[in-house]
């Protein structure tokens, strides 16, 4: 089969991918999604706070999800679920997609465009090392969500999470509700990653204690979990010791991170950005391989899924452009940097001849600073622009809007950085 | 003064909230108009919108996701939980499909949070 876009995963980003790809003049669309049915995370995300942005209402993932699974079922965007992608080759003008299901089998697809919207996935026990035994009962918060909101199975009675990224957070409250005692919320870092109303509204509502700057340093128990060792750690987020306690529980929550799903992506030769896991994307959202393109989680990860449906939009309309031949090569390069107390920017860099009014740069910062100046600079350090920022932190992404003008003053090199105000 | 953070929605702003000896609540830190009514509900009857799930069989999964219409004080959650607990529904069902109508008098009913 031909087609003018495939794109992989049917998730937020995807699905917004498709949709603007859609509405800007391409009908020749299939989204391959692995799961049963469209929605991606959505689907077990039942808590609400999604769509502030893009409906201007506070929905549930579900809802969310189902919004766009109805404005899509009006296209004639096909889809294909079950069905899992193996491979991306690049041959040339077409690209080739791989793919398996359970009714057709191989498949093998041509396509003029892809965009990549895999989403990630969550760190487990294994990417963290935590010491002793290994009972059951240690799950990724996201893996416990899945089981405890849609396949219907509580996974424990007493409760330890570690990690306070929102996943770790939401599924205390939920553990909760469903009857549990979440004993602790245990963090290495000295600040939560978190959304602030969720501790306000999962954690404190809940009275269950957040304990900052500590971690785990043991697992016990020997069918089942039994208990876990904590311990405070310094500022190297080395455990201290003598304050090892022990905590009785049957359950290990990991909220410990995501990382980008990109084997698909490596597998054809695309660049990753060893900073956020994910492709090196330009201002289209294109990655290094001329045609496929990225969104979402697959790229960065996102703290809101409003964001991951706008930067879905984003690569949707730039696959559009390419397939309408309006996207330009371009000459003008500029590479975006992250300066001091920045981890990483997304786009990492910019072709100025597809800038039309300007370029919205996000990124995020190492750490908690207050008062702090947002700066970006040029190739000769000349400051093109500053914002003042009473608080940052590396849990909620920033943005920065750069008119063309701004980056045309760029020579080659922008780099983003914070600064002490003076 | 008391210091807040608001959670009506994913912003999270932090919330100065002074009460005046004439009873008027002032609310500073608020970047929007919502944060007003937010502030002086969390300091009289804090109120929360609760999810959760209901049981359901012949659909797509074992639960289905629900939650209530409006936001009810917060030291109803486990009185709605418990009601939710004795829910059985046969699919389908379609998403906004009121479940239980208002829930322990308070106004919010239990609504299907998609189609099943």
């Amino acid at each position: 089969m031909k087609y003018d876009l495939i794109v992989i995963g049917g998730g937020p980003a995807g699905l917004s991918a498709a949709y603007e790809a859609y509405n800007n003049g391409i009908e020749n669309i299939l989204i391959l999604e692995r799961d049963k049915e469209m929605g991606g995370i959505l689907n077990q995300c039942i808590h609400n706070g999604f769509g502030v942005h893009s409906f201007k209402e506070e929905l549930t993932g579900p809802e969310y999800a189902q919004r766009y699974v109805e404005m899509l079922s009006s296209t004639k965007v096909s889809t294909k679920l079950d069905t899992m992608v193996l491979s991306i080759e690049n041959d040339g003008d077409m690209k080739k997609v791989e793919a398996i299901n359970t009714e057709e089998g191989y498949l093998s697809l041509e396509t003029k465009a892809v965009i990549l919207a895999m989403g990630c996935r969550e760190r487990t026990r294994g990417a963290i090392q935590i010491p002793g035994a290994r009972p059951s009962g240690v799950f990724t918060a996201g893996t416990a969500q899945r089981y405890v909101n849609m396949e219907g199975y509580m996974v424990g009675k007493r409760v330890v999470i570690l990690g306070s990224g929102d996943i770790g957070l939401i599924m205390a409250r939920r553990m909760t509700l469903e009857g549990a005692k979440v004993e602790a919320c245990v963090e290495l870092m000295p600040y939560s990653n978190g959304l602030n109303r969720n501790i306000v509204q999962c954690l404190d509502d809940y009275d269950i204690p957040l304990l900052l700057a500590h971690t785990i340093t043991d697992i016990k128990g020997k069918h089942r979990l039994e208990g876990v060792t904590i311990q405070k750690v310094d500022e190297n987020r080395n455990p201290i010791p003598g304050t090892e306690r022990d905590i009785e529980c049957d359950t290990l929550l990991l909220s410990v991170g995501l990382i980008p799903e990109n084997e698909i992506t490596k597998n054809a030769g695309i660049a990753i950005d060893p900073r956020t896991s994910g492709p090196l994307v330009n201002e289209a959202m294109e990655t290094n391989v001329k045609g496929i393109f990225a969104c979402g989680n697959v790229v960065h990860v996102h703290d809101l899924v409003d964001f991951v449906s706008e930067e879905g939009k984003k690569a949707g309309l730039s696959a559009s452009r390419f397939i309408k031949d309006e996207l330009k090569e371009g000459q003008d390069v500029t590479e975006i940097k992250n300066g001091d107390r920045v981890n990483y920017t997304v786009p990492q860099n910019i072709r100025l001849e597809n800038i039309l009014d300007g370029q919205e740069i996000m990124f995020r910062v190492s750490n908690v600073f207050k008062n702090i100046n947002i700066t970006v600079r040029n190739s000769e350090g000349e400051l093109i622009k500053k914002m003042r920022r009473p608080v940052v932190a590396p849990g909620e992404m920033e943005k920065i809007k750069l008119k063309r003008e701004e980056i045309e003053k760029a020579q080659g090199l922008l780099t983003i950085a914070l600064e002490e105000v003076i | 003064m008391r210091e807040m953070i608001c959670i009506v929605c994913p912003k999270g702003c932090r919330l100065s909230v002074d009460q005046q000896p004439d009873g008027e609540i002032i609310v500073m830190g608020n970047a929007c108009n919502r944060g007003i009514p937010y502030a002086k509900k969390e300091l009289t009857n804090p109120t929360r919108v609760i999810t959760s799930t209901v049981k359901i069989s012949g659909g797509i999964h074992k639960r289905l996701p629900v939650k209530t219409s409006i936001d009810i004080p917060k030291g109803l959650n486990f009185k709605v939980m418990e009601e939710l607990s004795k829910i059985e529904l046969q699919s389908p069902i379609k998403v906004g499909t009121v479940i239980i109508e208002n829930i322990l008098d308070t106004g919010a009913n239990i609504v299907a949070t998609r189609d099943m």
